[in-house]
């Protein structure tokens, strides 16, 4: 005969020190006054160029600052520091997403408030990101025209965790035959309302307003982005 | 794949909760999983089995209960149920849900341990 067990109720969060490690971290973004914002998307969706362009417009108006996630290589922060904002590294080995824990490990010996806004650049996957806090107060999920209009409802979970969608690669939109409205439909089928900029890293075709929103976020929670004010 | 990675931080949590409550003999861990977690239980019980073999917690078994998928339907005024993780809109009338109360639950509820207290007839 089995031995008698009981049930002994517990409420724990499995991510319990994840989400530690994140309430933390939004805790000294925001005595910082650095606005954070964490990209995700599959690999090759354009999330370098993206960041890079970002950072490059930016920079003059605003002190950026950047954390970069690969498996391997230091490629992306090479390529990114061309921007000559400060950038990181992450390399996360085996883990396919990156933890709260490595933002923190990432960021030692950065003086925060030296930024007005800090990327987080998430590893190249649609999948495994979703369920980590890292402590941003921005997540952006991007996906690119080439990669096919029902992307959202393949990968709905992480549209689902993110504020906001990116469209990438807009420039190539006519050349592969891209429906824009069955993209959005798509979107608005996993994620209610979600508010999606098309973007192309490249032309720098809807940077502006892409980054006209991001500054009005940021000013929204007290960073100290001056942009409005003309410090341009 | 990350559901090693999700392992690995619940059997951390599990551990802590029964070292805090003093339990030995855990022979299960009880968690709750929302749709919207993402996590995948079948990847999920693979990873638990490839973590937990030859440790203390071989002999413990994971048992998942699946959460349902819900939110606030601002035109039923009420919780309802969400159509599907690919189209969140109440399963009622069809409109579109912005707020999920239920779903993203990744939560260990309960740990199962043998009854130490002798039985009083036995």
């Amino acid at each position: 005969m089995a031995s008698p067990t009981r049930l002994v109720e517990v409420r724990q969060k499995v991510l319990k020190q994840n989400d530690l490690v994140a309430r933390a971290l939004r805790e000294r973004f925001q005595e910082a006054g650095v606005y954070v914002v964490s990209l995700v998307s599959s690999p090759g969706s354009g999330k370098t160029a993206f960041l890079e362009r970002m950072l490059t417009e930016l920079r003059p108006r605003c002190r950026v600052g950047a954390l970069v996630g690969d498996l391997a290589t230091d490629n992306d922060a090479r390529r990114l520091a061309r921007s000559q904002a400060p950038v990181r590294q992450i390399t996360t080995g085996t883990v396919c997403h990156l933890e709260a824990d490595m933002v923190r490990a990432a960021i030692d010996g950065w003086d925060l408030s030296e930024f007005d806004f800090l990327f987080l650049e998430n590893v190249g996957n649609l999948v495994c990101p979703a369920s980590y806090d890292l402590g941003e107060n921005l997540r952006l999920v991007l996906f690119s025209v080439t990669e096919g209009e029902d992307k959202p409802l393949k990968y709905p979970t992480i549209f689902n965790t993110a504020d906001v969608a990116i469209v990438s690669k807009i420039d190539l939109a006519e050349a592969c035959g891209f429906d824009r409205a069955s993209a959005l439909t798509s979107i608005e089928a996993v994620r209610p309302g979600m508010q999606v900029f098309e973007v192309s890293a490249k032309t720098g075709h809807g940077m502006e307003p892409f980054l006209s929103f991001l500054t009005s976020q940021a000013s929204s929670k007290k960073a100290r982005c001056q942009l409005a004010e003309g410090r341009v | 794949m990350h559901e090693l990675s999700i392992v690995m931080s619940l059997l951390e949590a599990a551990g802590e909760k029964a070292r805090e409550l003093h339990l030995e003999d855990v022979t299960a861990i009880h968690l709750r999983l929302g749709p919207l977690a993402g996590v995948v239980e079948d990847a999920l019980y693979s990873a638990y089995e490839l973590a937990t073999e030859g440790t203390d917690w071989e002999n413990c078994d994971l048992v998942v209960e699946e959460t349902p998928l819900a939110g606030y339907c601002p035109s039923c005024k009420a919780n309802r149920l969400i159509a599907s993780i690919t189209e969140i809109c109440c399963v009622a009338c069809g409109t579109p849900i912005t707020e999920i109360v239920s779903g993203r639950e990744l939560d260990i509820v309960a740990l199962e341990v043998l009854d130490g207290v002798p039985n009083a007839s036995g």
